[in-house]
């Protein structure tokens, strides 16, 4: 009786295609908003993510999260250096400042500035000219995509100032230099970074020569990069540079949390990509519950005869639930294929888009869900018809 | 009293009351039925006086309110439900105005469905199927969808359904009130023809006095219960009464 079940569903292709439609749209919608706000997600860490060598981060106690660092002093730097259990630790600055370019326009930059010395902490991935090249006098090195966008310039201005008719984008290259806080900084390389949550142009340099763009204050020191020695565990370490020194010590994991945590926290973003996905669900069950009910009701009558003729409510409830089943695998692949093919197609495009296994993991639930709210209301009315309704028009 | 080695249906005093108090309905005021195995009962009279209730409680798919009643050795309602409806699926054949074939099905499966509900493998189920189809004379639309099928065709088809499974009970309500006249003679006829024999009660409900003929026994109901009886010599009598 399987197939005759699954015949039933499939002979009555409009319904059929509801059903799959409402099933396939929760499915697309649900797995694509969750991989964009995972993918948003993980913007927001992608800085403590691009640089993978220390073990800790370290800053002033009251920092919630990367993108808003209160500077510590500089004798910080000292008292994590002294703590058993660190290998090294290095500081770096980490500030939006204001840059302006050689056609006069201000951007507002994010300059890191890597220790002098050892300059860890740099861009995950060189596009042209090496981390070295910061040694050189007023190097920079930008982001590669930055480079190409925000801190291109037209090829010509007329006298206002405008670019001219048929002027074309220059993006900004090795040799040229701009100024940041009035003092100039010369481009030595271009590099790779993952897209943050911040928007602004990304900008390297080194620690010393940060700290002379920045302005004068009494605290410069933004964040301590450090490692565990050794044999060290790095959560064990953090807990102890945290109560040795009084400042908040994280590990690269924890830190990335505190960022997503502080972004669900303190933005919309979750109940906005929530009520997509509630939406989503919602949906689903009214699509596909409603159809999936009429499609019963159409049948009941057959599931009458087959009641009369022999059928028991096991086997007829066995059949209504394959049809729920099939509907709700079928409509599951379509739509997590979907969302995944979407996911190609903006692959390597401003949008963000991550689909980890949660994701479909999730969907695939949600589905279920769908199938079995929406096949439940049919199995109460198979159940309690009554086999003497055969007999009446 | 009847013979109750030859007598498939015994009622007696059969009420059925519908809903309570002032809504009740009382569909059946002690209707008393025998149907003998080898013959075809028809049930006649006008509309609303209980016929299709009757049929439904002799056929175990309706429970009774009152009065006694013994179909092929038990009396069904006594039955625990999975039991009744295994029952059913065994000894039952049913046959409906509306044909209730089901429309995503080919003609044969739709013949298969009683021995696929009594766990039949889907082979050995769908063999008897053809071989069925063969004997209403639809062998060439096996492959058919109802709707690709006559009203006729689909009521044979119908009648194929109901026989599939051997059973020693048939029963058909109006099986000739959705067809024209030619064809429900045809389908009449065809039925008499297969269905009746030695080791099966049929009871057909009918309106159409046209086929009256094809029956052993008329079997007259008004407001309830029966009121009348009359044994008739069947149009297809060679066959019956050599078995009967
Ligand atoms: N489920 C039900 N609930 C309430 N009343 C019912 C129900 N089924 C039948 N009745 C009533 O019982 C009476 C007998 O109905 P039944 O269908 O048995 O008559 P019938 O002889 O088959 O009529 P027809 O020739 O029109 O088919 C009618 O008055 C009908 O309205
Ligand atoms: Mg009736």
């Amino acid at each position: 009786m399987n197939r005759i079940a699954i015949k039933m569903l499939v002979g009555d292709v409009a319904k059929y295609f509801g059903i799959l439609l409402g099933i396939t749209f929760a499915a697309l919608l649900i797995t694509q908003q969750s991989s964009i706000f995972t993918g948003l997600m993980s913007r927001t860490y992608a800085f403590i993510a691009d640089t993978s060598l220390p073990d800790l981060w370290i800053t002033d106690p009251e920092v919630k999260y990367i993108d808003e660092l209160e500077p510590m002093q500089s004798t910080a730097l000292d008292r994590v250096r002294g703590v058993p259990g660190v290998e090294w630790a290095v500081p770096m600055y980490k500030s939006i400042l204001r840059g302006r370019l050689h056609n006069g326009t201000f951007r507002s930059v994010i300059v890191v500035g890597l220790d002098d010395a050892t300059l860890i902490g740099g861009p995950p991935k060189m596009v042209e000219g090496e981390l070295a090249d910061l040694r050189r006098a007023d190097g920079v090195i930008l982001d590669v995509v930055s480079a190409k966008t925000r801190l291109a310039s037209w090829s010509a201005y007329d006298a206002d100032g405008k670019p001219v008719k048929g002027a074309t984008m220059v993006p900004m290259q090795v040799g040229d230099s701009l100024q940041i806080n009035d003092r100039r900084a010369v481009v030595v390389g271009l590099c790779e970074v993952s897209r943050t949550f911040q928007s602004q142009p990304v900008i390297y340099t080194t620690y010393s020569r940060a700290l002379s763009y920045a302005p004068p204050e009494r605290k410069q020191l933004s964040l301590i990069l450090a490692a565990a020695s050794p044999g060290t565990d790095p959560t064990e370490l953090a807990a102890r540079v945290t109560a040795t020194t009084s400042l908040r010590a994280r590990t690269s994991d924890e830190m990335c949390w505190d960022t997503v945590m502080y972004y669900v926290k303190n933005t919309g973003i979750v109940i906005n990509f929530g009520i997509a996905v509630l939406l989503g669900f919602l949906v689903g069950i009214a699509i596909a519950g409603q159809t999936f009910y009429n499609f019963t009701l159409d049948n009941l009558r057959y599931f009458g005869a087959l009641k009369a003729m022999g059928g028991s409510n096991l086997l007829l409830l066995r059949m209504v639930l394959l049809q729920a089943t099939l509907a709700g695998v079928i409509g599951y692949g379509l739509g997590v294929g979907a969302a995944s093919l979407f996911g190609m197609q903006v692959k390597g495009s401003e949008l963000a888009f991550r689909m980890t296994w949660h994701i479909p993991a999730i969907s695939g639930a949600a589905v279920a869900i769908i199938c079995a709210l929406s096949s439940i209301v049919s199995m109460i009315k198979v159940i309690r018809l009554e086999p003497a309704v055969v007999f009446r028009g | 009293m009847a013979d109750t080695q030859r007598t498939a249906v015994h009622a007696r005093g059969i009420t059925k009351v519908f809903g309570k108090n002032q809504n009740a309905v009382h569909a059946l005021r002690g209707a008393d039925l025998e149907v003998p195995y080898g013959e075809l009962v028809m049930l006649v009279g006008p509309s609303g006086c209980g016929k299709t209730t009757l049929i439904s409680i002799l056929a175990g798919i309706l429970d009774r309110s009152d009065g006694s009643c013994e179909v092929l050795g038990v009396d069904p309602q006594h039955l625990r439900q999975g039991a009744r409806t295994r029952w059913r699926g065994e000894n039952i054949g049913f046959v409906f105005q509306q044909f209730n074939l089901i429309p995503a099905l080919t003609a044969v499966e739709n013949v298969a469905v009683p021995l696929l509900l009594l766990g039949h493998s889907r082979n050995k189920a769908i063999a008897a199927a053809e071989a069925q189809l063969d004997r209403v004379g639809l062998a060439d639309k096996r492959r058919q969808r109802p709707t690709q099928l006559s009203g006729g065709q689909q009521q044979r088809v119908a009648i194929a359904r109901a026989l599939v499974h051997e059973p020693k009970f048939v029963v058909c309500d109006e099986p000739t009130s959705a067809l024209d006249a030619d064809n429900g003679q045809i389908v009449m006829s065809l039925f008499a023809d297969i269905a009746v024999q030695g080791e099966r009660a049929l009871v057909v409900v009918t309106h159409d006095a046209r086929i009256f003929h094809f029956a052993d026994r008329i079997v007259r109901m008004d407001d309830g219960a029966v009121t009348d009886v009359r044994q008739q010599a069947s149009d297809k009598t060679p066959k019956l009464h050599a078995h009967s």
